[in-house]
Formats: structure tokens, sequence, C-alpha cells
């Protein structure tokens, strides 16, 4: 850009209509197309909920597959923490250089979208080419057990992630304070660390919670008749949407799943938000030659044992398990049809553009109006309203993405008929990956002393000038990072894509043909498909990794 | 009893050698300083005789017993932390008791050893407060407490100080003594300010690039010391290059820059000899320069700049050579002198140290850096 040209922006900048302008327009979209149109969609199909309150069965059914959401969630979530913690402990404190390979390894996951996940799960534990194959039969098939198993492998990666950050982050003197106090390593982690971790142990508990409720295509694929409140959604938009005097049935219900679901996740926060402040891990008792025999040698060598093994066995191998059938088209003539676009591969190419089409805009939507209000909750520009905005922003993560996606589409249908669907899509990926993205950059800029900020404005610098020359360069890492997160979410979200529209991404089109929506697939075109995913996804983020490689670590 | 010993103790990190080949030995109940600036080793020493890092080669000994392989825990060791380190979950209480409740011990007696250690800091009135609502200097007896609590007998202190103001550093200093000589505990305390080692040490070592230069009492170090660094570090000196022109029983003369001669204590010397001439600031004698014929280890110079101190008074003064001295003098016990003003400076021949050129140049051998 030329010179006069940034200066410009900068000199106006300085404007304090034009900075509290640019702050406040973040707030007003976060309002209106984050916040407010769920909430007002729930409240405009309000008298639909008479639909179902009359049937007592599909209440009954409804209720049952929110228990069923909320089960699975605390189950998945409360393992995740608890293999999670070894196998970060490992990676953060452990000494071998192979740690390094391991820790890579543990983020594989990530770059598989969860509905590549779902079905290489499907294989692995059901198939008749997985670990079923040495038991003689299917040995976890469709239902909860194998429902359960997706959701602790596609949260595992997120819950590990968070707690190696946290054991990077803390101050090792604690830990080496407590030992020389006598106490052994293991006394020392639980009284001491996990007291100091705790609000980031928290912290993971809520996003694999959170994303044990949201999660809705691969559930789809390995729920078989089994039912949790996304797939009781979707099923009940299969059975009825289509009818138009069935429409209120299918609307009822999803807003009577979708509020109960709202309702129970926000209090179920709030109780671990509150809980989590009040509660103290137990540090008043040791057991010293106990838990000394627990820290040293076999025992360490046991829980580390372990630890590798549920990751191998339960994350990683059933993870890339998909590889196996993608690998094996690739010698036969499916490679060419899918090449050549023949019969439903045409669809597939289609959504795929979409899908990438939609990370993207998610992406550059959530950098135009994240960024802005990322800086209003890191610094706190609003006072009392940052504060809110602060808890606010997370809303999303704590809706289910099916319930958001259905209460967007009640909204805007009802408001703006006209507005097309790729845009409603776009609405939703926006709503559902845009806490992602403020919390990563709220939480970059936070980082920087603000004595920084203002040294720059002492020494001269405008408003734009200080973002440009010290705000960005020491957070655009993080930037990076936020915007893979967005990309991947959004490319990997099924639930809302689907509670919105009929438009087709990715993931959708896998749903279908696992689910045997689509004649004439086969399993090495299933498999095929989510190989084409992964290898995109992956080759998309190597190419960020590579851009950011080094950037932003000072 | 926790006499500390250390053979030929190393540490390596990558490249650098924090610590070289060190041996000392630290006697049962003595307050021994380690100092030395920034990344001199000295925290390494520290915490390689806590068991925080392992040494690469040597051994070190608490008592009688090899502790290489022993860790931390099973030390007996208190140490304070620079920053403190106090537990931020728990108030001021749970951290004191925080080493009796892991050893196991009962509750009652977790208790009352809690008491007693609040007691001796004088902060049992604030037990209920969590680190961040306490004061540095009330963390830093909390700190001293916790490591006291544990009931050991050898306290490691690194830089225990350094995060306090002036005043409150000054206090704590002879609390921290007083207590570890009350409760007769071995105490190495690692610091990079000479003045904190000198007032409350038995015996110090000063440390360089790993490597300890020399051990003694606080006295010996200002009086004797045996290198250049060590003389420039323990109160500080002006360094006169020459060369030995003569020797005369005990003493040499030395021909500084520019003819100027003066007599030091030789020290096994030789005639012709390239040296450094160690004289501290406050071993001059200033008088006015009256034009009489001056004394025989005397030179003439102009002050150039005075500085006020309170205590003392600071001269720099330009000597007949161009050569720059600082001279300090008592404030309230000498006459003072204005800029401009000519003086003549002498100084007694024992007062001042002699020592060889170093191969590596005089400015590499004081770089405290």
């Amino acid at each position: 850009m030329p010179r006069k040209l940034v200066e410009k922006f900068d000199a106006l900048s300085a404007k304090l209509f034009i900075k509290n302008g640019v702050y406040l327009t973040a707030v007003v979209l976060f309002f209106a197309l984050i916040l407010l149109p769920p909430i007002l969609g729930i409240i405009i199909k309000w008298s639909a909920m008479q639909e179902i309150l009359g049937n007592g069965e599909l209440v009954a059914r409804a209720l049952n597959a929110v228990k069923n959401s909320f089960t699975i969630a605390i189950l998945v979530s409360v393992f995740d923490v608890v293999a999670g913690i070894p196998m970060a402990w490992l990676i953060a404190r452990g000494k071998s250089k192979w740690l390094n390979v391991l820790d890579t390894l543990a983020d594989v996951p990530f770059i598989v979208p969860t509905a590549v996940l779902g079905y290489s799960l499907l294989l692995f534990w059901s198939g008749n080419e997985g670990l079923s194959a040495f038991f003689g039969g299917s040995l976890v098939s469709q239902g909860w057990l194998l429902v359960a198993l997706l959701h602790f492998t596609f949260s595992y990666p997120v819950v590990v992630r968070v707690i190696v950050g946290a054991l990077l982050d803390y101050k090792i003197e604690y830990e080496q304070a407590s030992r020389t106090l006598g106490a052994p390593p293991l006394i020392t982690a639980r009284t001491v660390t996990f007291g100091i971790i705790k609000p980031s142990l928290i912290a993971a508990f809520v996003l694999a919670f959170a994303r044990s409720i949201s999660e809705t295509g691969a559930t789809m694929m390995v729920a078989g008749t089994f039912e949790n409140g996304p797939v009781f959604i979707q099923n009940m938009k299969n059975a009825f949407s289509a009818d138009p005097s069935l429409v209120r049935v299918y609307e009822g219900s999803t807003i009577f799943a979708s509020l109960i679901l709202i309702v129970v996740s926000c209090l179920i926060f709030a109780f671990v938000r509150i809980l989590g402040t009040r509660f103290k891990l137990p540090i008043r008792r040791a057991w010293p030659t106990f838990e000394k025999k627990l820290s040293y040698s076999s025992a360490a060598g046991a829980r580390n044992g372990i630890a590798l093994l549920v990751f191998f066995v339960i994350v990683l191998i059933p993870s890339l398990f998909v590889a196996l059938p993608a690998f094996e088209a690739l010698f036969t003539d499916v490679l060419p049809k899918a090449l050549s676009g023949a019969a439903m591969w045409s669809e597939y190419w289609q959504s795929l553009s979409l899908s990438y089409l939609l990370g993207a805009a998610a992406t550059f939507l959530n950098i135009l109006i994240g960024l802005p209000m990322a800086i209003i909750v890191a610094r706190r520009k609003f006072g009392t309203l940052s504060s809110m905005l602060n808890v606010l922003v997370d809303i999303p993560i704590i809706v289910p993405s099916v319930a958001l996606g259905a209460s967007l589409k009640f909204f805007w249908k009802e408001t703006l008929t006209f507005i097309p669907d790729i845009w409603l899509l776009v609405f939703a990926h926006l709503a559902i990956t845009y806490p992602y993205f403020v919390r990563a950059m709220s939480a970059a800029i936070e980082r920087i002393s603000l004595e920084l900020e203002e040294a720059s404005r002492t020494l001269g610098a405008k408003p734009l000038c200080v973002f440009r020359t010290i705000v960005f360069p020491l957070t655009k890492y993080s930037l990076f990072s936020g915007a893979i997160m967005v990309f991947t979410r959004s490319v990997s979200e099924t639930g809302a894509t689907l509670a919105v529209t009929s438009l087709k991404t990715a993931p959708v089109v896998l749903v279908d043909w696992v689910k045997g929506n689509v004649a004439g697939v086969t399993g090495l075109d299933i498999g095929l498909g989510c190989g084409f995913l992964i290898l995109i996804s992956f080759i998309i983020l190597l190419a960020l990794r590579l851009i950011v490689k080094g950037k932003g670590k000072y | 009893m926790p006499e500390v010993r250390l053979v030929n103790v190393s540490k390596k990190f990558g490249k650098i050698m924090a610590v070289d080949n060190v041996s000392l030995q630290i006697h049962d109940k003595e307050y021994f300083s380690i100092l030395g600036p920034s990344g001199c080793g000295k925290t390494t020493l520290l915490r390689l005789i806590a068991g925080l890092i392992q040494p690469d080669d040597g051994e070190i000994y608490i008592g009688d017993r090899l502790v290489n392989n022993v860790p931390p825990e099973d030390r007996d060791i208190g140490f304070v932390f620079q920053t403190f380190a106090l537990f931020p979950h728990m108030n001021a209480w749970e951290n004191v008791t925080y080493g009796p409740r892991v050893k196991g011990f009962d509750m009652q007696k977790a208790e009352r050893i809690g008491h007693e250690v609040l007691e001796m800091v004088k902060l049992h009135e604030r037990l209920d407060a969590f680190p961040n609502e306490l004061s540095g200097g009330m963390m830093q007896r909390i700190a001293v407490a916790r490591a006291l609590a544990a009931g050991a007998k050898l306290l490691l202190l690194d830089e225990p100080l350094g995060h306090l103001d002036a005043k409150v550093r000054n206090e704590l200093r002879y609390e921290i003594r007083r207590m570890a000589k009350d409760l007769e505990l071995t105490a190495i305390h690692v610091t990079h300010d000479q003045s904190e080692a000198m007032a409350i040490s038995d015996r110090i070592a000063v440390m360089k690039k790993g490597k300890v230069l020399q051990v003694g009492t606080p006295q010996e170090l200002y009086m004797n010391p045996q290198s250049i660094f060590v003389a420039n570090f323990i109160g500080g000196a002006n360094f006169l290059e020459g060369y030995i022109m003569e020797t005369r029983d005990k003493n040499a003369v030395i021909e500084l820059r520019g003819g100027l001669r003066v007599q030091a204590l030789k020290k096994g010397i030789d005639r012709g000899e390239r040296v450094v001439l160690a004289v501290k600031p406050e071993t001059f004698i200033i008088e006015r320069d009256r034009g009489k014929k001056k004394s025989e280890n005397s030179v003439s110079g102009v002050i150039e700049r005075v500085a006020f101190e309170g205590t003392n008074i600071r001269y720099e003064v330009r000597l007949e050579n161009q050569d720059l001295v600082v001279v300090v003098t008592p404030s309230l016990a000498c006459e003072w002198f204005n800029i401009g003003e000519k003086v003549i400076l002498s100084f007694q021949p024992e007062s001042a140290h002699l020592f060889v050129y170093p191969e590596t140049g005089l400015r590499e051998e004081m770089a405290v850096e």
C-alpha cells in the first residue's frame, strides 16, 4: 500500500469517532449476526412447541436423546481429562527426543475432518477389516459405545493441547519449591501443579464437553439406532420436514430439543465455572511413602505406557484407519472414476469446493469482525461492557451447533425470506467458529504488555500504526493459528450445515454415502472421498504452517 | 550435621560451562555466600546442591551422604527462591505448613511447626492471606518460614532479597542471618550484591564464568584479593598499569604511564614484569597541593568531578599522566575539595595490591558480563 495512504489511515484512526466506530460496528455485528439470531429464532418458532408437547412419545424420545447427549459428553470429557493428563505430562515434562514426534502425532486427529474420523472409526472398530477382524465379528457395533469412542477420539487432541500449553506456560519453580520442601513428584503434581493449572483443566473439560454436545455428522455415521440430541434433530428433519403438514412437528421437536440442550449446557457451564473456583483439589493430606512409590520407576513407566497405549490404540490408529481403503482405491478403477467426476463424484467435488469456500469465508469474516472484538475484550475498551462481552463471546461454543444452525435458519428464513442459503451457511459457520478466533486473539493480545503499546504511542504512533507495528507483529502467529482453527472447524462442521440448508458440504456428502443414502457407493469410494478431504486439508494446513513458520515467536 | 562438600563438580548447558570443576567445603552452621555477577554459575551451583539439576561430573555430599542421585525431596533442605515461588493457590498458612504435611507429619505437629515459624517471621496475623495479598517483604518472610518449617538443617537461598526495595532488603538480610544462626542452620546464600554478602556472611566464595576464584571471610577478600576480578568486584578499585622498575626488600617500584613512580608490596613478581596496581578508592590520602615537595608514594592531580554521597564524598581526580582515579573520603571526617583544585594523592605500599598484567587484557579480566 502506498505510504501516503497508510499514513492517512493512521491519522484517521486517531479520530475518536472512527476508532470507536470500528469497535462499535464489531459489537453490533456480533449481536446482529451471532448472538441474537439464534435466540430470536427460537422465540419465533416458540408456538411450534405445542406440536410436540402434546405428543408424549416424541417428548420422551427427545428427552432421552438429550439425556444421552449429556451422559456421553460428561463421560467423554472426564475420560479425556483423565487420559489427557498423563499424555500431556509426558509431552511437556519428558526428556526423550522422540517426544517431538509424539507431540506432532498428537495433533494428527486435528487435521482429520470429524466426518472422516467417524467413518474411520466405524471401519476400525466395527468393519470387517479393522480390529474386529481379529475377533471374528464386530468388536464395537454402531451405538452409544462407538459414539463415546468417537467423541473421545476427536476431543482428546484438544484436551492434550490445552494441558500441554498450561504445563509449559506455568512457572516450573513452583514444582521445584515443592520438591525441595520434601514432596515427591506425585504429591507435587497433585497438590501444586494441578492446583495451579486448574483453570486450564476446567477449560479442557469445557472444550471437550462442548465439542461432544455439538458433533453431528460423524455421530450420525456411528450411532446406528442410538439417538443423542443432534441425531434426534436430524432424524426429525429427515422424517417430517419434507411434508408441509408435518413441518411443524419438525420445528417443534427441534426447538424443544435445542432449548433443553442450550439451557442444560448453560447450567452445566455455570456450574463448572462456580464449582471450579470454589472446589479445591485435595491438598491437605499426603501419604509420602505410598505416593513416593507411585512417583518413580515402574509405576511411572506403567503410567506412561498406558498413556501411550490409549493414544495409539484409541486415538491415532482409528483416526487414520481410513487411509487403508483410500490407499486401496488408488489401484482400482475408483480413482479414474473419482477424478473424472463420474456419477456421485461430481456432487462430491462440488461439495468439496463449497466446503473450502465456506471455510475461507468464515475465516475472512472472523478476522474482520473478530479482531476488533478481541481487542475490546483483551484491552477492556468499554469497561463493564467489555467484561460482559468477554462472557458472551463464549456462548456459541456451548450451544450445540445443530441447535444453533436450526434456530439461525428459523430466524433468517422468517425475517429475510429472500436470503440465499449460501449466506445462511456462512452465518452459521461464522457463529460456530467466532469464539475460537476471538479467544485465541484476545489471549494473544493480553500477553503483550500494555506498556509496549504505550511506548509506541509516546513515540508518536497513531492507534492504527500501533496495531500495525506492535500488536500485529507480536500476535500474527496467534492470528494464523486462530485462522487455521476457524478453517478446520468450518470444514469439519456438519450439524449446523445440515440444519440450515440442503446445500451439501463435503462432510454432509460423506455422511450420506456412509448412511447408504446414495446408490452405487462402495467402501472404496467412501475411503477415497475421505482420503481426498484429509489430503487437501493437510496440504492447506501445511502451507499455512510454512507461511507462519518461525514467525511471531519472540 | 550438614556440612556441604563439592568435589570437582561440573555442569554444562549446551556449549556453556555453567559450573567448571568446582570444589568447595561449607562448614556445619556456617553462613556461606556464593557471590558473583549474573551468569557466573552461582545459581546453577545452588540448584546442583538442591538436586534440582544433576551434575555432569563430580560429587556432592551433604553431611557424609553422597547425594548425586538423591531427589530434592530427600535431601533435607530448605530452598528460598528469588521469586519466592509461593504457591499462588494456597494461603500463607497452607504454604508454610506444606512441608510438614507432604512429609506426612501428623496434623498437630504440622500446625505446631507452622505457628512456630510464623511467630519467627512475625507474620502470624496474616496467615489467611494469599500470596498476591502480601507485600514483597512479607512474601519473602513467608518463603523463608516455609523453607524453615520443613525442618531442614540446610537452608539454600537463591538471591532471596533480589526482588525487594533497598530498605527492606537491608533489614531482612540481617534477619535471615539471625534466624539461621538462632536455629543453628548451615546456610548457603547466593547473591550478586557484594555489600549484602559482606554484611552477613561468615565466608564468601567469589565466582566468575563457572569457576570459584577465591574463598574467604569478607575481610580476607577485601584486604587480600587474589585476583584483579576479586579486587574489582569486592569494593571496587582503581587499576593503574605499569612495569616493575626495581625491587627493594618487600616492595617493588612501579613506573606508571607518563613516568610516575609508586611503590607496592611485590608479592613475588619480578623486575621488568608488566603489572596492574589496584588501589581502593578509600585507601588514598588526599591533600591540597601546596607546592611542597611530595612524599615518596604520592602523585599529584586535579579534581575533575565531585559527588556528595551522604556518608562519603567521591572525587574523580585526573593525574599528571592523564589517568583518572576515584578517591572516596568520609564526608564528616575529612577536608572537602572543589572541582579544579590541585591535590596530592598518596597511599601506603601495603594497602595497594599488585597483579601480573593479565594475558587476556585488563578489561576482559574485570568484565562482569
